[in-house]
């Protein structure tokens, strides 16, 4: 049992480094095999830089062993091992393996190859050398390629208006391409499109390049060439779904909900036809928050709505300082306040930032400096 | 001076009535109340300036202490904010409110033959104990009393600049600043009685000083004020002559005794002997002295006081209720007493209040005289009426 476990640790672990894995007793080859990584990938020329990093059979092998080791974490786990799925191997290698590691990525993990080897490029020359594509030797070929195929595109679509005019149907006002619901692709998401590093300038050339194409009064001809290279965007709010209001025994509706800022939670139940009267933790909101800028946090999304006087406010709240405890329960409020408004209401509410949730936490200390950035007082010696 | 003054009111009465017209609410509550008044000049105004004649109906409404009165009755007496609020809008308005028109009508019903009754304001913090107190005071000073008024007994036990060993007793101390300060009140505000009280024992200070007996009440205080050394238990003297002379046949004078903050007598302070060992309340002679006060084997008057949380000496926190603040000590040696809830202000005190405010041009921000401005005054202060002067002081 143990053998092939260490086995598909030895396997996640090979990304971080080589000694770790002779420990956990992977056979050498793999380890010289892994020396090249996706680091040094990045910063040389790929299509120039000789053979591939990793042959298929070794991805395939990788492949195989992964299978074999899920089946044998789920036996250790005591799970069917044919429905074992990837959150289950999460789960099962954090209960396995607890970390306290800050950062995410140092933590353990075991995923299917494909994820952790960087896609690959197919080989690029025949048996007699000589590359196969004719842009082999610019360096760039997938990148060169795509500003090629676009500005063939404009060319079609120009000598497609060329043959209106000459027959007299051309006219500018036909439909673009609608573009208000999308994005041009990041740098980094073209990088991953075309395997290939590219630089900004490339980059911006591209951009400018696409620009020419929709500038056209007929670019909708190559409408889906264009989405290619686009990402949809979706609206926030149209998301997030909002709990629907429950009825007390008198028949006034109520919300419960929740909020959290650094390291307070609050829960607060909001009812309908109340007197405004606000209760924190049993005690009187003037007698918990001595300090005026906390009760205008707590005011602020009731009157961003006009709605002061009108709900009664119950809440508990705990952990952190007053300030956070205040701005707990803003959010809370105001996620209880969504239920009782209409979705216009709500999304405006989310335009003024009351229903997200402010992310900054406390940042850790450093050693070696005093504090989070703090250094030590210098001296000479 | 009267035809100056005229032009002043009218004014009032019509930068009024424009605001009646904006608030609907307003108008209908207030209404009401001014209907039997004789001369409607403001809704949030009462011209009845007695406390003896104010009655239910003009609950919410602002009477004001004539200048002299506030120079005589409360040379000290007064809470900070108000002393400035009073300042600035150079007349000393205080609120007809519930409590102190409660303690007001049973102080008019007082059998001056039977024991002092007990009195004791309490409630939430800022609720305005200190001025329904005052307010009772200035009731007991327009009838004619000898006010003993005690502003704050919580400066009594701690912040002590000056602490001596008693010359009387050698297990206590005495303040002699605290006491001269207060003897010099005493007398400001009760200079007509001096002369016609006489001591009825004979008090030996040093050796060469001494009050002979059947001499003027003026010549003790004075006394105490000259003397430093000696005035603390000159306060304790003065104490004890005014318990034995009221509701005495041949003396026609009655007795109320005003203390705020009450429960510092059976606290703890924060003074330290020499030693840096504390000092216990019951070693501090002033403090001694008013604790006979407050026992109620003397006819002839009342006694008013108040709890207070704010300047105790650790106090527990939220605590506001009398058996909370007094301890067990205090409680039974209070007891019996009457107590007085002061809650926060109602709906229609608010109102009053908000108006007079803005009668005075106090609130000067566009968005005050708007519905929505109201309302949110109301949810920063739940009404409360020493947060409200807080918030209304800067908008």
């Amino acid at each position: 049992m143990a053998a092939p476990c260490t086995r598909t640790l030895g396997y996640f672990l090979t990304k971080y480094g080589t000694s770790c894995s002779s420990i956990y007793g992977v056979s050498s080859q793999v380890v010289r095999r892994q020396i090249c990584t996706s680091a040094v990938m990045h910063r040389k020329n790929l299509a120039a830089a000789g053979p591939e990093k990793f042959t298929m059979e070794f991805i395939e092998k990788q492949v195989e062993e992964f299978n074999i080791g899920k089946r044998h974490l789920a036996n250790m786990m005591g799970e069917d091992p044919d429905n074992f799925t990837q959150e289950d191997i999460d789960r099962s290698i954090a209960y396995l393996f607890p970390s306290g590691l800050f950062e995410k990525k140092a933590r353990p993990l075991m995923k299917h190859p494909e994820e952790i080897f960087p896609k690959q490029r197919a080989v690029q020359w025949g048996m007699d050398g000589r590359p196969f594509h004719f842009l082999f030797y610019t360096g760039k070929q997938a990148y060169y390629t795509l500003m090629h195929d676009t500005q063939s595109k404009i060319l079609d679509v120009e000598k497609h208006q060329d043959r209106l005019r000459a027959k007299g149907l051309f006219s500018q006002d036909v439909k673009g391409i609608g573009l208000s619901t999308s994005r041009w692709l990041l740098k980094e998401e073209l990088e991953e499109l075309l395997v290939e590093p590219i630089s900004l300038q490339d980059y911006t050339r591209f951009l400018q390049l696409m620009e020419r194409l929709l500038s056209l009064p007929y670019c909708a001809m190559e409408e889906q060439f264009v989405l290619s290279y686009r990402q949809r965007l979706e609206s926030q709010s149209m998301k997030r779904t909002v709990p629907s209001l429950e009825k007390d025994e008198k028949g006034m509706a109520f919300i419960t909900s929740q909020g959290r800022r650094k390291t307070s939670n609050a829960s607060v139940v909001l009812r309908d036809g109340g007197s405004g009267s606000v209760n924190i933790n049993g005690q009187n909101y003037t007698q918990y928050f001595s300090v005026l800028q906390d009760r205008e946090q707590l005011m602020f999304p009731l009157q961003f709505m006009g709605m002061l006087g009108r709900f009664d406010v119950e809440s508990t709240v705990s952990g952190g300082g007053r300030s956070s405890q205040a701005g707990a329960l803003r959010l809370a409020i105001s996620r209880a306040l969504c239920s009782f408004l209409s979705e216009r209401d709500a999304e405006t509410m989310r335009q003024a930032g009351l229903l997200t949730p402010d992310p900054r936490v406390r940042e850790r200390k450093k050693p070696g400096q005093e504090g989070a950035r703090k250094k030590f007082t210098w001296k000479k010696r | 001076m009267a035809l100056h003054r005229m032009p002043l009111r009218l004014r009032q009465t019509v930068t009024h009535v424009r605001w009646l017209h904006t608030s609907g609410l307003g108008q209908q509550q207030e209404a009401l109340v001014v209907e039997p008044e004789p001369e409607p000049f403001s809704v949030f105004r009462t011209q009845q300036n007695d406390p003896a004649s104010q009655s239910e109906k003009h609950i919410g409404q602002f009477y004001t202490i004539p200048p002299a009165d506030i120079r005589t009755l409360f040379p000290h007496g007064l809470p900070r904010r108000y002393q400035q609020q009073v300042k600035t809008f150079t007349e000393a308005a205080v609120m007809v409110r519930q409590p102190a028109l409660e303690v007001i009508s049973y102080l008019k019903e007082t059998d001056m033959s039977k024991p002092a009754q007990r009195y004791m304001f309490y409630g939430l913090k800022g609720g305005g104990k200190t001025l329904s107190l005052c307010h009772a005071v200035h009731f007991c000073y327009t009838q004619g009393w000898l006010v003993l008024h005690i502003p704050d007994a919580h400066s009594w036990v701690k912040n002590c600049k000056e602490l001596l060993p008693s010359s009387f007793n050698a297990s206590r101390f005495d303040q002699p600043l605290q006491a001269t300060e207060w003897l010099r009140n005493f007398k400001i505000t009760n200079e007509p009685f001096l002369s016609k009280i006489k001591t009825r024992q004979r008090y030996l200070w040093t050796k060469r000083e001494l009050t002979e007996e059947g001499s003027p009440l003026g010549e003790l205080v004075d006394q105490g004020i000259n003397r430093v050394k000696s005035s603390s238990d000159v306060v304790g003297a003065l104490m004890k002559e005014l318990r034995q002379q009221s509701g005495q046949p041949g003396c026609d004078f009655h007795l109320a005794v005003a203390v705020d903050g009450v429960n510092a007598l059976w606290g703890k302070s924060s003074i330290q002997k020499e030693d840096k060992s504390e000092v216990d309340p019951d070693e501090l002679t002033l403090v001694y002295n008013l604790r006979k006060m407050m026992r109620n084997n003397w006819t002839g008057g009342a006694i008013i006081t108040t709890l207070s949380h704010t300047g105790a000496v650790y106090p527990p926190k939220l605590a506001y209720l009398p058996q909370e603040l007094l301890g067990e000590r205090g409680f039974d040696n209070m007891d019996p007493f009457i107590p007085v809830s002061v809650p926060y202000y109602s709906e229609k005190e608010f109102e009053s209040c908000f108006l007079y405010y803005m009668d005075r041009n106090w609130l000067q921000h566009p968005m005050s005289r708007t519905e929505e401005g109201k309302k949110e005054i109301i949810f920063m202060t739940d009404r409360n009426p020493s947060l409200l002067d807080r918030i209304c002081a800067f908008l």
